[in-house]
């Protein structure tokens, strides 16, 4: 239990800081901008509570809001890509795997599985973020393509990163 | 009420959800009028001390780009010394020494933190109310303005910056002296803005100079750009038109912010004349 909690926590801090120092200052052609920090929501073991779930994703989001200066937009967009996972799970996980499958990462649920997961999750993060963030109907068709380049840049990001720690899991 | 617990109970992702998203939309909302919620923003103690570590380190990269700037900018300030020039008559230093008194003040600053890829970005200087920095001051550089102070802590201050959708200045052509007002086009490239509302009398020329007007809060005369493009969309009774931007906002180092001596009487009379109206 203290090893999850442990493992979660260094995950937070990491994501946080490549989020904040690397990957803020990334942007291909004014257009795709990746948001690699809600990985740490995506990775989060099955069984937790969604209590603690939706605190660590508002919480997530503050954070990420206090580098970006723009309170309370990352963390709603957190808060919705917490509902939007509790719904994929119950949807495509059954509830009596939970024993051997502790964590949705791409090498204990498959290729396919995790794919699917982490592009819903992330078009919905990025729809809401976006469209916050600009507030505005009349520039809705710039916005669109940079809300769907971003999603394909961030989600090829969580598949190398999910690709580069995939042996390291599968040998525990 | 049992039966109100077991559906609060059975369906509480949707109930935390609805709490957590209205606790981060309400956040969201008062801090878009800088009213509220100062401590989530890089000038608190831990964003704002993270930030200046790391551009401490970045800063050595650059320093070859900056001293040039320096040198280049310091070539400028000596053509404009009295020494540098040449007096043809003793009339006009004694003029020169009594009627001008000192308008604007400029305090230097460093960039500590800088966005250019979001729809409205801001940067943060590391000077704040202590150094006689206040909200709504205007922000330049080396090579033309930047933007206005948004928001004022003690040690640490945020600029918002041109690239930002609710960002206006006014600017005028160099040769024509017609005034428009400049704002950052909504297809985000971040050395690009538009001068619209034109009047249609200019007669503008690409290339030309566009610098800030008497009507802004920056002093006459600061570059903005230079015209890139005559025909911008949306242009309708008035010239609408593309600015290349002076200033490169992704190598933002040092910035002046500008201390105008007058600024509080003069928004004082005007507020008068609008309490008469």
């Amino acid at each position: 239990m203290s090893r999850v909690i442990l493992t979660n926590l260094v995950r937070f801090v990491m994501l946080v800081l490549l989020q904040v120092f690397l990957l803020k200052n990334i942007t291909l052609y004014n257009l795709a901008t990746p948001y690699l920090y809600i990985l740490f929501v995506l990775l989060l073991p099955f069984e937790t509570p969604n209590i603690l779930l939706f605190a660590l994703s508002f919480i997530l989001g503050l954070t990420i809001d206090a580098f970006y200066d723009t309170p309370g937009l990352h963390a709603a967009a957190c808060t919705l890509l917490a509902l939007v996972r509790v719904l994929f799970i119950s949807i495509t996980v059954q509830k009596d795997g939970f024993d051997n499958e502790p964590e949705p990462t791409l090498s204990i649920m498959g290729f396919r599985w995790f794919f699917t997961y982490a592009l819903i999750l992330t078009l919905f993060h990025h729809f809401f973020l976006f469209n916050l963030e600009v507030f505005r109907l009349s520039e809705i068709d710039y916005t669109l393509v940079r809300f769907l380049l971003s999603t394909v840049f961030t989600v090829f990001l969580m598949l190398v990163s999910g690709l580069l720690f995939f042996r390291k899991k599968e040998r525990k | 009420m049992r039966n109100l617990l077991i559906f609060i109970t059975k369906y509480n992702a949707f109930f935390l959800f609805l709490i957590f998203e209205i606790a981060s939309l309400v956040i969201y909302i008062k801090y878009n009028s800088f009213q509220k919620a100062s401590v989530i923003n890089s000038t608190n103690q831990l964003t704002g001390g993270l930030y200046t570590r790391a551009d401490e380190l970045k800063g050595y990269l650059s320093l070859r780009e900056v001293n040039d700037r320096l040198a280049r900018e310091n070539a400028a300030l000596r053509n404009q010394l009295k020494a540098s020039k040449y007096v043809d008559t003793v009339a006009r230093k004694t003029v020169v020494d009594t009627v001008y008194k000192q308008q604007y003040i400029y305090i230097a600053a460093k960039v500590i933190n800088n966005s250019i890829n979001k729809r409205n970005n801001y940067l943060t200087i590391d000077r704040g109310s202590r150094d006689g920095i206040e909200k709504g001051m205007g922000v330049i550089s080396a090579d033309g303005v930047v933007g206005k102070v948004a928001f004022v802590g003690e040690h640490l201050a945020i600029i918002q910056s041109l690239l930002h959708k609710d960002s206006r200045v006014s600017g005028m052509l160099a040769y024509n002296k017609e005034i428009g007002y400049l704002q950052w086009g909504d297809d985000m490239d971040p050395h690009k803005a538009l001068l619209v509302d034109v009047s249609n009398n200019a007669q503008p020329k690409i290339g030309e100079p566009v610098v800030t007007s008497d009507l802004s809060l920056f002093p006459a005369g600061i570059p903005l750009g230079k015209v890139s493009k005559l025909k911008a969309k949306g242009a309708g009774f008035f010239l609408n038109m593309e600015i290349t931007l002076a200033v490169d906002f992704s190598k933002l180092e040092y910035v002046d912010v500008v201390v105008n001596k007058f600024a509080k009487e003069q928004a004082a009379l005007e507020g008068q004349e609008k309490k008469d109206e």
